[in-house]
């Protein structure tokens, strides 16, 4: 039993001690709305590759992180859904100001699986009515922008005060899209870099809602100013506005705008 | 399947017990030999992680050690950056999260021991520390191993606080149950499988190997 105590005692001491992994190398830590899921997995592998410079990177909701920077989240780099929280941040003074850039606009999408008999390509927004469907997968519009999107183009169909005990949220939308990939949810409205990715494609169909439909989806970024690694984010964000980083984003159906 | 996921969760685990064997063999002893009237009010307190929603912990922590609070500007005083999204902050979090699971064996083990033996002990002028270490710890050893085994166990499947306080950053915060949360939204489902089946592996051999010395029955195959 002693030797069952010390060994135990043994293994726990070794497996504290261990050194922490990727630590030396040279990286960025990128918070990014969920949105970007696929198509910044791409990017940064890219990236990687060519730089040497290992990207960690978190997926969230543009409000989770909004709050988690806030609190003192040690990230480089925030990729928010929306402009209003990067805007906030440099007014906290958590965001350097002139980083504040544009990377992308959004836009969303009705989404329904491949086999499903709902009309989405007829009927628009109108199609949410149906009795068969009976739960539409949205983002928390709390502190989702893409979830917030959702809900103003339900307004704009005046649709939403009829369906709006239909809505199941997802923490962001990228949960939302699985909700409705997986069949828990019979539609969805989600982002179209997500209906764009490659394994939604192939399972799914999508009807763009007009972006007159909401306000637009004006996504922005910014350095944070705690940043530890300022360099490589600025190499992060150079790639990112390189021709081959835009035809990146512009292949999953974001409208890119011009530079600074 | 995620490694550094993985690596990150078992530092985590093992950092918890081993800091929790420390801090809980101290509660629990206290817990229970002490005789003081109102310590049921400490007792449930030490009880109250296993019916508290991790959410409620978690956004305690939270505003507790985060830069507007008096501890978490002493602490980002003292080291340099703010204890939340950290190993450290997750470290924290999960001691008070896993804390019953550690104190409550530990005392119900320290409780079964003879009374009459520790005040032999004491009588012959033995010392109440050496007392400790010479009779009660070897005869609730069981319990205590179980102690420190649950706690690594409930750590590894921590979720909900680590979801709050972490911030899902690679190799600092990004745990095993993290990892699946995120392979399942990006649409991966081989890899979450991979990686809850690792899990569920690992967690039903932590739990066999604690029934296992729990076995009031020694012989797996008795002898004829």
């Amino acid at each position: 039993m002693r030797y069952l105590v010390y060994s135990l005692l043994f293994m726990i001491a070794f497996a504290g001690s261990g050194p922490s992994p990727a630590q030396a190398a040279q990286e960025v830590t990128v918070a990014a709305a969920s949105d970007l899921n696929f198509v910044f997995k791409e990017i940064t592998a890219l990236f990687e590759k060519k730089t040497g410079i290992h990207v960690k990177l978190s997926l969230g909701s543009s409000g989770n992180f909004f709050s988690q920077i806030q609190n003192g989240a040690p990230y480089d780099l925030y990729f928010s859904a929306d402009s209003r929280y990067p805007q906030k941040l440099v007014e906290s003074g958590h965001a350097v100001a002139s980083s504040l850039y544009t990377y992308a606009v959004g836009r969303i999408v009705l989404w329904v699986p491949a086999q499903s008999p709902i009309q989405i390509e007829q009927r628009g927004l109108d199609v949410l009515l149906d009795p068969a469907v009976k739960k539409i997968a949205i983002a928390n519009p709390k502190h989702a922008p893409y979830g917030r999107a959702a809900v103003a183009a339900m307004e704009q169909a005046r649709v939403y005060d009829r369906v709006k005990d239909k809505l199941v949220l997802g923490e962001n939308v990228s949960q939302a899209a699985q909700f409705v990939e997986s069949g828990a949810a019979d539609i969805g409205i989600i982002a179209l870099s997500l209906a764009m990715a490659p394994p939604m494609k192939m399972t799914g169909r999508y009807w763009d809602i007009p972006s007159e439909a909401h306000p637009p989806l004006v996504q922005g970024a910014a350095l944070l100013t705690g940043a530890s690694h300022p360099v490589e984010a600025q190499s992060f964000l150079s790639f990112l506005q390189s021709a081959e980083g835009q035809a990146i984003m512009t292949r999953y159906g974001f409208v890119v705008p011009d530079k600074r | 399947m995620n490694w550094i996921a993985i690596g990150v969760t078992v530092k985590l685990a093992a950092l918890t017990s081993m800091l929790l064997l420390v801090i809980g063999l101290g509660i629990a002893y206290w817990l229970s030999f002490s005789r003081w009237r109102w310590k049921f009010l400490v007792e449930s307190i030490v009880a109250l992680p296993l019916v508290l929603p991790p959410t409620v912990l978690g956004f305690y922590i939270l505003v507790a050690i985060g830069p507007h609070s008096p501890v978490g500007r002493f602490y980002a005083d003292l080291v340099g950056h703010a204890l939340p999204f950290t190993f450290e902050g997750l470290l924290f979090a999960s001691i008070l999260y896993s804390l019953p699971f550690a104190v409550q064996p530990f005392a119900a083990a320290f409780d079964q021991v003879d009374r009459r033996l520790i005040e032999a002990s004491w009588t012959l002028g033995v010392s109440k520390f050496k007392t400790f270490f010479k009779l009660i710890l070897p005869l609730s050893i069981t319990g205590v191993i179980t102690g420190v085994v649950l706690s690594f166990a409930h750590t590894l499947g921590e979720f909900g606080v680590v979801l709050m306080v972490g911030g899902n950053i690679e190799g600092a915060t990004r745990t095993v149950s993290i990892d699946i949360y995120d392979e399942v939204q990006a649409l991966n489902y081989a890899g979450a499988a991979k990686t809850a089946f690792f899990l569920l592996v690992v967690s039903y051999l932590v739990l066999l190997g604690v029934y296992a010395m729990n076995r009031k029955v020694w012989a797996v195959w008795p002898q004829r």
